[in-house]
């Protein structure tokens, strides 16, 4: 694994998507203190934390939703941050975002989702949409569920539907936000064949934000860690489980103590218990 | 701890400017727009459908019956100084200059306002808003501004069927059961309410509440914290707010219209 450290200030010009000494604060908070990552084009890469290290956060900076205090956030060569409205959301339209509850239009069926984008930006006959809806739908293997409301699918199915609304476009570059969170065995498995095959059918670049370890850096090319808004650890997944870091090896093995304590900060237990009443 | 109670307020007087410079932009963004409605009129006609038509109901029945209250106490104290036959003045005048435009303008923002806040405030919480943004499309475009412009225009065409059959509901009363003679009810009313005066400053009042009704829904849902609690409050906050709002306001363009 290399160290953040090491990551030259320039761009990549490989990547894509290019980070460089990102902080972005909450409050008095940093949630992020100097990024620096790159996401090469063409692959999948994850990126992962634990809970709250604002991995979702991160993906709101890569689409304009947010924008960091200082540093860049290089997207195809534009810098996101310095982009006006208008730019920004032409840049918008080369990308797609799968959100974690999947927020699909609920006064919409399964098909008007995903024609959704397409209406909005193409004026493509009728019949052309509906020939690329269900051709995206087929991709995600729900075709036949093209009539179905939002609240009629389960959430594995609800997410395969954003992902194809996601592609609708035809997009350089997917933000996946937590795509297996709270996902069954069988739908775990159906998001993962499709994010690593939509990926390579499609000659995307894909990005997914996960802190489920196994299932993300069996898809990813390359994996990031996030930790106390820096990256800790950064390489190829089959050299992951070999970084020297303790931070990395606790959170790759979940165990329960180590960098990250299992007890939250408090005053020594003795004393504590000895004081008697609540203070 | 002396300053607490100043801090307070304080703070509370900062969040108030600040959210009401807040309100003020959103609207800016709001009416910015509406142009673009013209080339979809689709998106305005889903939501007069929603906002308007679906609100006709209460509408309706209210009308019915304030009219028909307004016929029987008219009556009574009429009929004491032998003016029984000036009740359709009293009727059309309580309700195209009052009780038209607040009363429809309060159930207004009981059923659509509440309504709109609600499902502003659910798209914002389920991440639909964020969704539509990260598809390059604006919510204010999308979303807030085709439901902004269905609730103003249906205003003041709801007072104005409030009142409308508020009118019929104190004739029934008036005419159908207590007597009044039918000939007088309509003939005073046709000579003493004015166009101008009367019915066009009520239409005035219905078209600043139904802007002020449906500015307040949307941006409480836009503004809402997204959580059920926090949608759930927003949706107080629209019918307390709209409430008041309609109430203060009404108080001055009376003054400003009829204040002599």
């Amino acid at each position: 694994m290399k160290k953040a450290s090491q990551q030259t200030s320039q761009p990549a010009r490989h990547a894509l998507v290019s980070v460089r000494g990102m902080r972005y604060a909450r409050g008095d908070r940093f949630i992020f203190d100097g990024v620096d990552l790159d996401i090469r084009r063409g692959s999948v890469t994850a990126i992962m934390g634990p809970s709250g290290t604002g991995k979702t956060t991160l993906l709101k900076l890569i689409g304009g939703q947010l924008r960091p205090a200082s540093g860049t956030v290089v997207v195809d060569g534009e810098n996101v941050p310095e982009l006006g409205i208008k730019a920004l959301y032409e840049l918008r339209k080369r990308m797609g975002m799968m959100f974690q509850s999947g927020a699909l239009l609920t006064d919409l069926d399964v098909f008007d989702n995903v024609a959704f984008p397409i209406r909005e930006h193409t004026g493509l006959s009728e019949s052309l949409v509906r020939d690329l809806v269900l051709m995206k739908l087929q991709a995600v293997g729900l075709r036949g569920a093209s009539k179905l409301m939002p609240n009629e699918l389960s959430g594995g199915m609800a997410r395969r539907v954003a992902m194809a609304r996601a592609i609708a476009l035809d997009p350089m570059l997917v933000l996946y936000d937590e795509p297996f969170t709270g996902q069954d065995p069988i739908s775990m498995g159906v998001l993962i064949k499709l994010i690593r095959e939509l990926n390579d059918a499609l000659d995307l670049t894909s990005i997914v934000v996960s802190h489920d370890v196994k299932e993300a850096a069996a898809i990813s090319d390359y994996v990031y860690l996030l930790s106390g808004g820096k990256v800790v650890d950064h390489g190829v997944p089959e050299r992951l489980w070999e970084s020297a870091s303790q931070w990395s090896q606790q959170f790759l093995n979940g165990k329960p103590d180590g960098p990250v304590p299992f007890h939250y900060p408090a005053r020594e237990y003795r004393e504590d218990l000895l004081a008697g009443v609540r203070s | 701890m002396i300053l607490d109670p100043f801090q307070r307020l304080g703070r509370t007087s900062l969040d108030f400017f600040e959210r009401l410079g807040r309100g003020h932009l959103f609207l800016m963004h709001t009416l910015a727009g509406i142009p673009g409605l013209l080339l979809r009129p689709r998106l305005v006609i889903a939501q007069l459908y929603s906002v308007g038509v679906l609100t006709l109901l209460i509408i309706l029945v209210s009308g019915v019956f304030v009219g028909m209250v307004l016929g029987l106490q008219g009556y009574n104290t009429l009929v004491d100084f032998g003016a029984e036959e000036s009740l359709g003045v009293v009727v059309a005048l309580s309700l195209v200059r009052e009780l038209g435009p607040v009363v429809a303008a309060l159930l207004f923002a009981g059923r659509a306002g509440s309504a709109l806040t609600a499902e502003i405030g659910l798209m914002k919480a389920t991440e639909q808003l964020s969704g539509m943004e990260m598809m390059a499309v604006d919510p204010m475009k999308r979303v807030v501004a085709p439901r902004f412009l269905a609730g103003f225009l249906s205003m003041p065409l709801l007072a104005a069927i409030f009142s409308a059959v508020g009118v019929y509901g104190g004739y029934f009363v008036g005419v159908g059961l207590l007597g009044v003679d039918d000939g007088a009810f309509w003939s005073q009313m046709q000579s003493k309410v004015d166009l101008h005066e009367d019915i066009f400053n009520g239409v005035i009042k219905s078209v600043v509440f139904g802007f002020v009704a449906a500015w307040i829904a949307v941006f409480e849902g836009y503004d809402a914290v997204p959580t059920s609690e926090g949608v759930s409050r927003a949706t107080t906050r629209t019918v307390v707010h709209t409430a008041l709002a309609i109430l203060g306001l009404d108080f001055v363009l009376t003054a400003l219209m009829f204040g002599g």
